[in-house]
């Protein structure tokens, strides 16, 4: 059972941490940094609720062991609205389209749209919405997430209802 | 739903990673994109005592195009496949992928989208985009999940798996990879080190089905190939089904009767039912074998008739 010495970066705040080999990043975010918005829903890949930005990339927190974030940006929902409170736009249009109930799902989903329209090209409807498929929601009935979703994306692709 | 205790390794060389494999004696397992193995540690259906992580080896990413590789000739097992095939050909250029090549990446590389659409078109049905971001190319080929895409397309392209231990380095053929579901030709101390796939004529028309009950799943019917074309005869296919048996299934008769054909003669209803043949789809929760087989059936005609039009109208 190893032990290791990691450096990485949350929400723009560089920490060091030592870690057990076996902890994963979502146990990680949730236990040692206090990152409870890093929701754990089935913790074997299938659900998308512990989704996180690393390095620009939306990826599973369940699916990571924390020893390989050493050297990252991590990036969860606490680190997304501006000091003030101003949401995200990705926030602001699923709370605009009632795309939340529980709010179980949402920070995953936010996690996803925020690392595919904060790149360097806005993605189509389709592709936002092709990736909403990675994540499970009980309550919404999805219809409130893909008009948030359509709203996120850029005209050029085609807009589905 | 935590893993089992384990002393994790990242090592920075294919040699120290191999031979952290022969150290443990069968106690190691490899760390790839962990989107099948980390949950098989949640679930403790996996305990190693340790992990070697792949993901820190430089020599295990990219791609590169080779000419006349040395290096082509890939090893036969003493049971020996069907002799003749048209993958026998040797191939004088290849695209050579390393296995730490995430998902993601393969969709979004130009020279695989040049040279291999086929495998772009696969990797896209591959699991979610969050799972694709970490999810690799050699994680998939060496895990041998029978309804798994890149399986299927790596032996229906005639693609090559090279493995390296302390015992040195040999050469898999893909459609000789599979023994069984999740059973591999991989021995516990050897690592993929690239997946080598032959460049096909230029003149190629991809073949490419799924059926899922939703994005994203594992296909309950999957159909993979290529079909060379020349001067208006099909001058060498490959075609491999996924979901349809315990291994990666080669159409190995219908690849035999559309070779040499006339693109304006086939009768594409019988080469359905021969590739149908060489399956052997069963019963699960999710669909009956019966229904594979008719899906199947119709996914090939439809798939190889579009295909030939495409070719003829243009
Ligand atoms: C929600 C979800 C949906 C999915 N849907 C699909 C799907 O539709 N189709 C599909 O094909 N897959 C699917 N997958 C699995 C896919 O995402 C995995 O990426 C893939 O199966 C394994 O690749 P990996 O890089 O994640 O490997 P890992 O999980 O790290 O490893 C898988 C296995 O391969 C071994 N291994 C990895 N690399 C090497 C190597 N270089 N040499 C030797 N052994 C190695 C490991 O030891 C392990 O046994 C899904 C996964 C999830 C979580
Ligand atoms: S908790 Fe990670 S995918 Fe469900
Ligand atoms: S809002 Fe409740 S699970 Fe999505």
């Amino acid at each position: 059972m190893s032990e290791h010495k990691i450096e990485l970066t949350i929400n723009g705040r560089r920490q060091q941490a030592t870690v057990e080999g076996r902890k994963t990043l979502c146990d990680f975010l949730r236990v040692d940094t206090g990152c409870t918005g890093v929701h754990v829903g089935c913790e074997h890949g299938v659900c998308g609720a512990c989704t996180v930005i690393i390095d620009g990339l939306a990826v599973r927190s369940c699916l990571m062991l924390a020893v390989q974030t050493d050297g990252c940006a991590v990036t969860t929902v606490e680190g997304l609205a501006a000091p003030d409170g101003a949401l995200h736009p990705v926030q602001q249009a699923l709370r605009d389209e009632h795309g939340v109930q529980c709010g179980f799902c949402t920070p995953g989903v936010v996690m996803t749209l925020a690392a595919l329209t904060d790149g360097p090209k806005r993605p189509d409807a389709d592709t936002l919405l092709d990736a909403m498929s990675g994540h499970i929601c009980r309550c919404t009935g999805y219809q409130g997430i893909r008009r948030a979703a359509c709203k996120l994306a850029s005209k050029t692709g085609a807009e589905k209802p | 739903m935590k893993p089992a205790p384990f002393d994790y390794y990242a090592p920075r060389t294919i040699e120290e990673a191999y031979k952290l494999l022969a150290e443990a004696g069968g106690g190691a397992t490899v760390l790839a994109g962990g989107q099948t193995l980390m949950p098989l540690l949640a679930l403790r259906m996996s305990q190693p005592f340790i992990l070697v992580d792949i993901n820190k080896i430089d020599a295990l990413k990219g791609v590169t195009r080779v000419t006349n590789s040395a290096g082509s000739r890939v090893e036969r097992r003493a049971s020996g496949g069907p002799q003749g095939e048209a993958q026998e050909a040797p191939s004088t250029s290849a695209t050579r992928i390393g296995p730490v090549v995430r998902q993601n990446e393969v969709i979004a590389d130009e020279t695989l989208r040049r040279c291999l659409p086929v495998l772009v078109t696969a990797t896209r049905h591959v699991g979610h985009h969050q799972t694709r971001n970490r999810g690799t190319i050699g994680g998939s080929i060496a895990l041998g999940e029978p309804a798994a895409e890149l399986p299927a397309t790596a032996a229906a392209l005639g693609a090559s798996i090279e493995v390296r231990s302390v015992r040195g380095t040999r050469r898999v053929r893909a459609d000789e990879m599979y023994l069984a579901p999740y059973a591999t030709a991989l021995e516990p101390d050897e690592l993929i080190t690239t997946i080598e796939f032959p460049d096909w004529p230029s003149d190629t028309v991809p073949l490419f089905r799924e059926v899922a009950r939703r994005p994203g799943d594992f296909a309950l019917v999957g159909l993979v190939g290529a079909l060379a074309i020349e001067s208006g005869r099909i001058s060498r296919a490959g075609i491999a089904w996924f979901g349809m048996g315990p291994v990666p299934m080669k159409a190995r008769q219908a690849e035999a009767a559309l070779t040499g054909q006339s693109v304006a003669a086939l009768d594409v209803q019988s080469i359905a039912e021969l590739a149908v043949a060489d399956t052997a789809p069963f019963d699960d929760r999710h669909a009956s074998a019966e229904y594979r087989r008719t899906v199947g059936r119709r996914i090939f005609a439809r798939a190889l008739g579009e295909a030939l039009n495409v070719r003829q109208a243009a």
